[in-house]
């Protein structure tokens, strides 16, 4: 069980936290214009690495603040913890 | 005294005798024994039968590696407990152990006959034999299986004894209170860091705290005397705490661990009080250092697994620690100078001891201390053969060929009731692996070692691959100061003589003159695994050590191969003609010893299994007799039973009042969110597939929401209260959710949006009153307000105040019924209620539960999300076109309702179902099929939803049917088991089409 370092409260226990998949996947502005290729692409498709991902995560049992992370999924190193709407750090 | 406690020591006070019962025999040890120990000072080392071969097996070690001496204890009570190890358990007084796997007793077991027929039972034996005739499998296989398998006996009744949980943090945890970790713990402790020291025994010390000969010496005490004093020392720090009787069970990523503190087992019954019996510490350590210590190795020969076979160092132990000899007559087999220590001890107390070394020569200090005392050593030479059934008599040894990988010469048999056998240490890596740490293989050793890459454990003393004395002490003082980045670590100057190895010489199977698929050279002890099976399984291409031990099942008893793995992989190695580095290891997983289940679940049994949530009009439900639902974790009403009524009869009986005169239904469960701002209008549209824009202040609205896949996640009522203050109700189950949801968008989507969201479910209670007198009731409670249809129309809300409590009353519906709904804050939610009850007396208001309003709705063909949706229903496919919104331009789910998929029309699509006869019941979740001589039969749909409906009198049922929509009126079949059931697919709006009731 990892720790977390919570952009708003600071290092808590993973179990307080549940994780929303891959990050920085933005919702088309205007769906009704996307074929039903790139409607599919936006719903479905995820990536599924072993090593360096970037996720969303949710404070769930805390602020209930959604966050991004960038974690080794290969043996769970936290590289880096940012506020939505912040750039990514480059790993 | 017996004649086998031979031996004072301080560890057990021989002032103090306890008596405990083995098979029902009653024999005495003192306080300090274990069960092992107090066993072998009556003379007893017969202790179980073997797994499979029902062998005669004693006890062959001193710990937690143990994989014979285990018993049930506390047999034919509640308190009984199978597969303990007889060396972990501390002796206290009226202590009942019995042996296991054998019948009809220990000393004649008809098992035995499998020793006999051994032969015929190889590796695989299961797989191989067990395939045919297919028939056989239910009646005469399984039955047979399951009557040999397992070892002891499961407890048939509740667990009486109570476990717990605690969370502790550290700066320091040392796991393991051996030399190594006991100078770690000192150097942490002494620099201000929080430590925590675990040990899994009752008293710290490890291996060295009985390690008494003159050829170990610390700073000029004997090594055992210079550890007591450091002991004494350590328990004067104040910011070291010592957990004795601890074990860790596993360690995970991030310094997490979890370790086990054994409370009252060692407490006899009657002095237990009722305490706690164990506690699972969950540790979250800045740095851990890890001392787990290393295990003595057994050496494989044919017939190594008789009782009287002991490990060296355990026979050491025994002898040193509790007293006790483990024979009168030793011979020590060896292939290293650590059982030269336990010679020499034997020796000194006047025990007869030969060792037999599977090398030409030593010439360490420990090997000429034995020369000098004049004990007799068998020098090149390997145990060919042993003898005796239950108990070891005799051996026979054999001189070895120049590269060892033959014997030679001729037997020469030696008597004996004790054969002490060591094959070196295997360090305990487990701990390291667990927490993701990798392992080298050090070829002159023959051992697994830990890689260290860590920043935030290391690994000190044996376990980490140091076995001399000298190199544990100085090693462990410097890796700890800088691991802690510690300056002075008060062991800098110490000076240390100890005994070297200088000769070292490993044969994981040791040569015969017979081939070994005529010998049983044990290598898993307790799933009696020999090394002919091993070879079995590579001749038969089982080449990864993963599927090796599966096939074999070696490593894989309650042991998990403490004792055997390392073999496995040296004669997988030795037949392959591989380098054992490269095969691995089979992984480690926790916990490193049995965990009982109560200690993982702790004080979450029973009532605190999970969390139940009551509404406020909890207690008046219970008064009146109510049956209730799981709801999530709420407790529903279901129905209330008036006299023997049962759930049909009740529910028949709450439908007709509901609709002929009043019902009234607990409403407080169904989730709630508060939602305001600029935004919050904008924000429901984008979540709900219909328009919000335009419903005025005081009004109310049927939302849909979907996922962004288009199918229907949720559903509800939305009260506009304010121009930006709205009510949201979600289904009971959904509320958590589709908070989560909401808040997911708002934070991540749609940051711009003016909008917050506040969890009221638990805020407000509600009363739904329901039916044609409705309105009445809702006159007498609120006198003063005018519930004209006019005043106070269907889909509106309004305040009102009943006791001077304030109120909202909405006057919506989901049976179809004139309905209003009550809402109070939750502390006045049973006088509300009460007061319902009261005014709707005279019009013989009937509470209603659960089951009646799915029935009410159900008539009325209203769904219930989750019941008649799973997640593939889209409201296309529900054929609630209407409340999609065209002109909106998007909201959540909007464009998948334009995929090719779900524009399919042979979709299931919810249809109403009659049956032929009125009078039968659909089961819900039945298939549906429209051909019955079509092979294979193809099911188009399934049954979401059936009930008798008393207000129809007869059977009504929702159903998802593959184009469904156009098959109105269309013969469909039901098959159940034994009958096949005609039904018309039709409406799916049953009673009242027109929707008059709503303002009756």
């Amino acid at each position: 069980m990892f720790v977390i370092n919570c952009p708003y409260c600071g290092e808590r226990d993973q179990s307080e936290f549940s994780c929303g998949g891959e990050a920085h996947i933005v919702r088309p502005k205007q769906p009704t214009e996307l074929s039903d290729d790139e409607w599919a692409e936006y719903l479905f498709m995820r990536k599924n690495i072993k090593g360096v991902q970037f996720e969303r995560w949710n404070h769930a049992h805390g602020c209930r603040k959604w966050f991004n992370m960038v974690r080794d999924t290969s043996n769970d190193k936290i590289h880096a913890v940012y506020k939505m709407g912040e750039k990514p750090p480059v790993i | 005294m017996t004649k086998y406690r031979i031996n004072k020591t301080r560890f057990v006070d021989q002032t103090k005798t306890v008596s405990f019962t083995f098979d029902g025999k009653k024999y005495h040890g003192f306080e300090g024994d274990t069960l092992a120990s107090a066993l072998l000072s009556n003379g007893i080392h017969l202790i179980g039968r073997s797994f499979k071969y029902h062998r005669p097996r004693g006890i062959m070690s001193c710990g937690s590696e143990e994989p014979n001496a285990i018993c049930q204890i506390n047999d034919n009570t509640d308190l009984t407990e199978p597969n303990v190890r007889a060396t972990e358990i501390e002796l206290y007084e009226g202590l009942k152990a019995s042996s296991q796997n054998c019948w009809p007793s220990l000393n004649f077991d008809i098992g035995g006959i499998n020793n006999l027929i051994s032969p015929f039972i190889p590796a695989g034996f299961y797989y191989k034999t067990f395939m045919w005739p297919k028939s056989f499998w239910k009646k005469i296989y399984e039955p047979l299986i399951r009557m040999s398998a397992g070892l002891g006996k499961s407890p048939t009744q509740p667990d009486p004894e109570i476990y717990d949980h605690k969370h502790e943090h550290c700066d320091v945890l040392v796991i393991g209170g051996g030399i190594s970790g006991i100078i770690s713990a000192k150097i942490a402790a002494k620099n201000n860091l929080k430590t925590i020291l675990i040990e899994d025994k009752n008293i710290l010390g490890g291996s060295t705290i009985y390690q008494n000969n003159k050829n170990f010496v610390i700073d000029g005490q004997k090594s055992n005397e210079w550890l007591m004093n450091e002991i004494s020392e350590l328990q004067k720090l104040d910011n070291l705490t010592i957990k004795t009787r601890t074990s860790l069970a596993a360690f995970h990523s991030y310094n997490y661990l979890l370790a086990k503190e054994n409370i009252s087992d060692h407490l006899p019954l009657d002095k237990k009080n009722g305490s706690i019996r164990q506690r699972l510490w969950k540790i979250r350590a800045d740095k851990v250092i890890v001392g787990a210590g290393a295990i003595e190795r057994p050496l494989i020969f044919n017939n190594n697994d008789r009782p009287g076979i002991i490990l060296a160092h355990s026979v050491k132990k025994y002898l040193d620690f509790y007293g006790v000899s483990s024979g009168l007559n030793n011979i020590i087999f060896t292939n290293n100078d650590s059982a030269y220590e336990t010679a020499v001890s034997l020796f000194e107390k006047g025990i007869s001891v030969k060792i037999v070394d599977i090398r030409k020569k030593s010439s360490s200090n420990i090997v000429k201390n034995a020369e000098d005392l004049g004990i007799k050593i068998y020098w090149n030479s390997t145990v060919v053969n042993t003898f005796g059934y239950k108990k070891i008599k005799s051996i026979e040894i054999m001189n070895l060929s120049e590269d060892g990988s033959n014997v030679t010469g001729n037997k020469h048999k030696i008597q004996c009731d004790c054969l002490s056998i060591s094959g070196g240490w295997t360090p305990m890596v487990h701990m390291h692996t667990q927490s993701g740490g990798k392992l080298d293989f050090r070829e002159i050793d023959q051992v697994f070692v830990p890689t260290e890459k860590s920043e935030n454990h290391i690994n000190v003393g044996s376990c980490n691959g140091d076995f001399e004395l000298e190199e544990i002490v100085k090693n462990t003082n410097y890796k700890v100061k800088k691991f802690l980045n510690i300056n002075e670590g008060g062991f800098d100057k110490i000076s240390v003589l100890c005994s070297k190895e200088s000769e070292k010489k490993n044969i994981w199977l040791l040569p015969n003159t017979i081939s070994e698929s005529k010998t049983k050279s044990f290598i898993d002890f307790q799933n009696d695994s020999t090394a002919k099976d091993i070879k079995l399984a590579l001749r038969e291409g089982f080449k990864s050590i993963e599927h090796v031990k599966r096939y074999t099942t070696t490593g894989m008893a309650t042991d998990q191969g403490k004792l055997s793995n390392m073999h496995a992989l040296g004669i997988i190695a030795d037949t392959a003609g591989v380098k054992m580095g490269t095969l691995g290891t089979t992984t480690f997983r926790p916990p490193f010893t049995p965990l009982t289940f109560g200690a993982i679940v702790g004080r979450n049994v029973g009532k605190f299994f999970d969390i139940v949530r009551k509404t406020s009009i909890h207690e008046w439900h219970v008064q009146n007799n109510a049956k209730f639902e799981n709801v999530g974790q709420w407790k529903r009403p279901w129905y209330y039973p008036i006299n023997n009524e049962n759930l049909h009869e009740a529910v028949q009986r709450e439908s007709k009042a509901a609709r002929d005169s009043a019902g009234i239904l607990d409403a407080s469960t169904l989730g709630k969110i508060d939602i305001q701002g600029s935004d919050a209008s904008e924000f429901l549209n984008r979540v709900y597939t219909n328009a919000w824009s335009k419903l005025g202040i005081g009004k109310c609205r049927y939302g849909l929401m979907l996922n962004e896949d288009g199918m229907v996640y949720d559903d509800g009522v939305t009260t506009r209260l304010g121009e930006n203050h709205y009510l949201m109700t979600t289904t009971t189950g959904g509320a958590a959710n589709v908070l989560s949801k909401l808040e997911d968008y708002l934070q991540t989507e749609w940051p711009e949006l003016d909008v917050y969201l506040t969890s009221v479910t638990d805020h407000y209670s509600t009363a739904s009153i329901c039916g044609p007198n409705s309105k009445k009731i809702l006159n007498k409670l609120f006198p003063n307000k005018d519930f004209s249809d006019e005043a106070f129309p269907h889909m509106s809300y309004q305040d009102a105040i009943i006791d001077k409590i304030e109120c909202r009353i909405m006057r919506i519906s989901f049976t179809g019924e004139l309905s209003y709904e009550i809402n109070v804050e939750s502390k006045y939610g049973k006088s509300l209620w009460e007061n319902c009850i009261a005014a709707g007396e005279e019009y013989k208001i009937t509470p209603y539960g659960t089951e009646t309003m799915h029935l009410l709705r159900a008539e009325k063909g209203f769904i219930i999300v989750g019941q008649d949706t799973d997640g593939t229903m889209t409201p296309i496919d529900l054929q609630m076109d209407w409340i999609v919104s065209k002109k909106k331009y998007d909201f959540i789910g909007k464009r998948s309702l334009y995929r090719s998929d779900t524009m399919r029309e042979d979709r299931k699509q919810l249809v109403g179902l009659l049956t032929d006869d009125p009078n039968e019941i659909l089961e819900e979740g039945a298939q549906i099929v429209s051909e019955l001589d079509k092979k294979p039969v193809e099911m188009i749909g399934h049954v979401t939803s059936s009930y008798f409906s008393p207000n129809l009198n007869k059977s009504i049922a929702l159903a998802v049917v593959k184009g469904g929509k156009k098959m109105n009126g269309q013969k469909l079949f039901v098959p159940m088991e034994n009958k096949n059931i005609n039904v018309t697919v039709s409406d799916f709006i049953f009673f009242d089409k027109e929707n008059k009731r709503i303002n009756a």
